[in-house]
């Protein structure tokens, strides 16, 4: 039986060509989505993950970037085999995406009602009146208090989460199939950020939409995940559900960003210290020869030279590192 | 409380910012940032100071730093009143307490190469001897893990987090009782934000410092702290322990906060207190308790009088209705 995911994302390899070298911020990625599916993306600064999400987006700007290898099929299309009108009916409509800083995302010279209702004319035709009402309900849908008098205002009218829930009822207008979420809760104040959370599950579970969340924040992704995949470098380097990932971490760079994160639960005593991963996350135009995390890894080992390809020491749980190689 | 223990005391500190209608108006209206504020910092202890934002805290460490002048209210360091000094004291004092910035690419002049970042200080307060001032920037660079043949280069060559421990270097250059840190490690990745924070102990032991640590991720602020105050609208809601406040909150701004808090563990079932609506204006705060319209609590006396800050518990201080009538 074929799978019946939404996405599939196979041998993925965006790079950008600067004048320094070429920076390989996807370089290899393979992942897949199933439908009503919510993968996380976890990782650090210049790992990949909101590349990749541009690339799935197609929002590469070319140049000084380009996808040089890959094949993202949705709904059963390659995406990137599309012609660039083509793939304009798919964003905001079958896939949509959001941003974290919704004050830079917003047009602010245009009310909310008119961006939401443009996404709706561009997408269903609808007529001028009827995409404004229909923009009125989503921002009821999405939480807004008051929407028929907070359609008619300016970004900068709205507080952050405010406009973050505009922004979130703009990537809905159309029902897309899959959200794209890059960081979006991480500007936000804590209890906002548990209302917009708390939307985005119950508004998935309501029109079965499938979810990819894009985060550094490991809390976020317990409480909302349900598959996850670690980059580093570019590369996925662990794949698997989320409690095995906070159960068993298998890859080194998984379990030092698990120490490393200071937990409420946990208090041993003030001045108890944090594990810290030593060194820095390489540039990107400088990697190490083989394994791109050996040089900060404190179980290295003369395999380590040559990369590892991702293995699968227990079913479902994949892990790029040389430690988990059968013997 | 032992006076002589406090390195600083702070009463009734306010601070009113006045928004003007357009540029030559007279203000009619103020943004009550900070109100009628008691704390006092103790020597050798880390203070953490947590509020969403607009809650004034970062407005409290400059007041106390004299950065910002008060509105009313009374500051002491060392139990000498500190609002009375003339520049020059003032300039004395500055060497005592210093602050480390949240953004480390806008607190470092960009055309000013490290070494001279840390050698500033230095220079202004005529310590030492050319040759012995370079000395102590070449000992502040290792003591916070700067390699020293870096000591030419400028910002933009180094990593966040590196940024950060030079502004760090700085704040260390004179030798200061107290640090003001404002959001040190927000900016970071995680991994980072782990060396950073076991840096700020270490430093703490050694050079027996006294820590203001603001910022808004409760996790970061249970971890490294003695004492914890929590700041709603320009007010302390609660004031305890760390383990005593993360343990029992009493106030309930303080619980639906930890309640928001995402945790990195799937397998726990939070019941979630989702604040409704929007957090208020400080420049027309609620009457009575500045909490009450968002307070899943709130009940007669809420919107009438702002609640006493009271010790109702051994160190443990709460301004709140739910624990007893005004006195």
């Amino acid at each position: 039986m074929e799978n019946n995911f939404l996405l599939k994302i196979r041998s993925l390899h965006t790079y950008f060509f600067t004048d320094e070298g070429v920076a390989k911020a996807v370089d290899g990625v393979d992942l897949e989505l199933e439908e009503g599916g919510t993968l996380g993306l976890v990782g650090e600064s210049g790992c990949g993950k909101s590349v990749t999400a541009l690339s799935i987006m197609r929002l590469i700007p070319e140049p000084p970037g380009k996808i040089v290898e890959g094949e993202i099929t949705f709904n059963g299309t390659n995406l990137l085999t599309l012609s660039e009108a083509e793939m304009r009916k798919i964003r905001g409509r079958s896939i949509s995406m959001i941003f974290q800083e919704p004050m830079t995302s917003l047009n602010p010279v245009f009310q909310i009602g008119d961006q939401i209702s443009e996404v709706l004319r561009l997408h269903e035709g609808m007529s001028r009146k009827g995409a404004w009402n229909r923009s009125v309900e989503m921002l009821k849908l999405v939480g807004i208090p008051a929407p028929e008098r907070r359609v008619m205002e300016y970004p900068h009218q709205l507080s952050g989460g405010m406009r973050q829930r505009a922004m979130i009822a703009m990537a809905l207008a159309c029902s897309p199939k899959l959200m794209i979420a890059d960081e979006p809760t991480t500007a936000l104040d804590v209890t906002i950020q548990a209302q917009i959370l708390e939307l985005m599950n119950r508004l998935q579970k309501e029109k079965g939409m499938s979810l990819i969340l894009i985060t550094h924040n490991l809390g976020v992704i317990a409480e909302t995940a349900r598959k996850v995949a670690v980059m580093y470098a570019g590369r996925i380097v662990e794949y698997t559900d989320v409690r095995s990932i906070f159960a068993t971490p298998k890859h080194p760079y998984t379990q030092g960003l698990l120490k490393s994160i200071p937990r409420l639960d946990e208090h041993h005593g003030r001045k108890e210290k944090l594990e810290a991963i030593p060194g820095l996350v390489p540039s990107l135009l400088d990697l190490p020869v083989g394994c791109k995390f050996s040089n900060r890894c404190k179980y290295v080992f003369d395999r380590c030279v040559e990369e590892p390809p991702l293995l699968e020491p227990v079913p479902g749980h994949l892990v790029r590192c040389w430690l988990y190689e059968k013997k | 409380m032992n006076a002589d223990g406090n390195l600083v005391e702070v009463k009734k500190l306010t601070k009113f910012f006045p928004v003007h209608s357009h540029f030559f108006s007279r203000a009619k209206t103020f943004v009550q940032a900070v109100v009628g504020v008691n704390l006092s910092i103790r020597r050798g202890e880390t203070l953490g100071l947590v509020g969403e934002s607009g809650c004034g805290k970062s407005t409290l460490g400059r007041l106390i730093l004299r950065l910002e002048e008060p509105t009313a209210g009374e500051i002491f360091f060392e139990n000498e009143d500190i609002l009375r000094y003339d520049s020059e004291r003032l300039r004395h004092l500055r060497r005592q307490m210093q602050i480390i910035f949240q953004d480390p690419y806008s607190s470092l002049n960009p055309r000013k190469t490290v070494g001279s970042i840390i050698l500033e200080p230095l220079i202004i307060h005529k310590i030492g001897t050319k040759k012995e001032r370079e000395e102590r920037v070449l000992k502040l660079m290792e003591v916070v893990g700067l390699r020293p043949e870096h000591i030419n280069r400028y910002p933009h060559e180094f990593s966040g987090g590196q940024r950060q421990r030079i502004g760090i270097a700085r704040a260390l250059a004179l030798n200061p009782k107290l640090i003001i840190a404002d959001e040190p490690v927000s900016a970071l990745d995680v991994s980072i934000q782990a060396q950073v924070l076991n840096l700020l102990a270490d430093l703490q032991e050694e050079f027996h410092l006294t820590y203001l640590f603001i910022a808004h991720d409760l996790s970061v602020v249970e971890h490294i702290s003695d004492r914890v105050a929590v700041m709603h609208l320009g007010r302390v809601a609660e004031l305890a322990l760390s383990e005593d406040l993360y343990r029992s909150p009493k106030h309930p701004y303080t619980q639906a906060l930890l309640s928001a808090n995402p945790f990195p563990d799937p397998t726990l079932e939070r019941k979630r207190i989702i604040l409704q609506g929007e957090v208020p204006s400080p420049i027309h705060p609620p009457p009575g308790c500045n909490f009450h319209t968002r307070c899943p609590h709130r009940f007669e006396p809420c919107d009438k009088e702002v609640p006493q800050f009271k010790e109702i518990e051994p160190n443990h201080w709460v301004a709140c209705y739910l624990y007893g009538p005004n006195q």
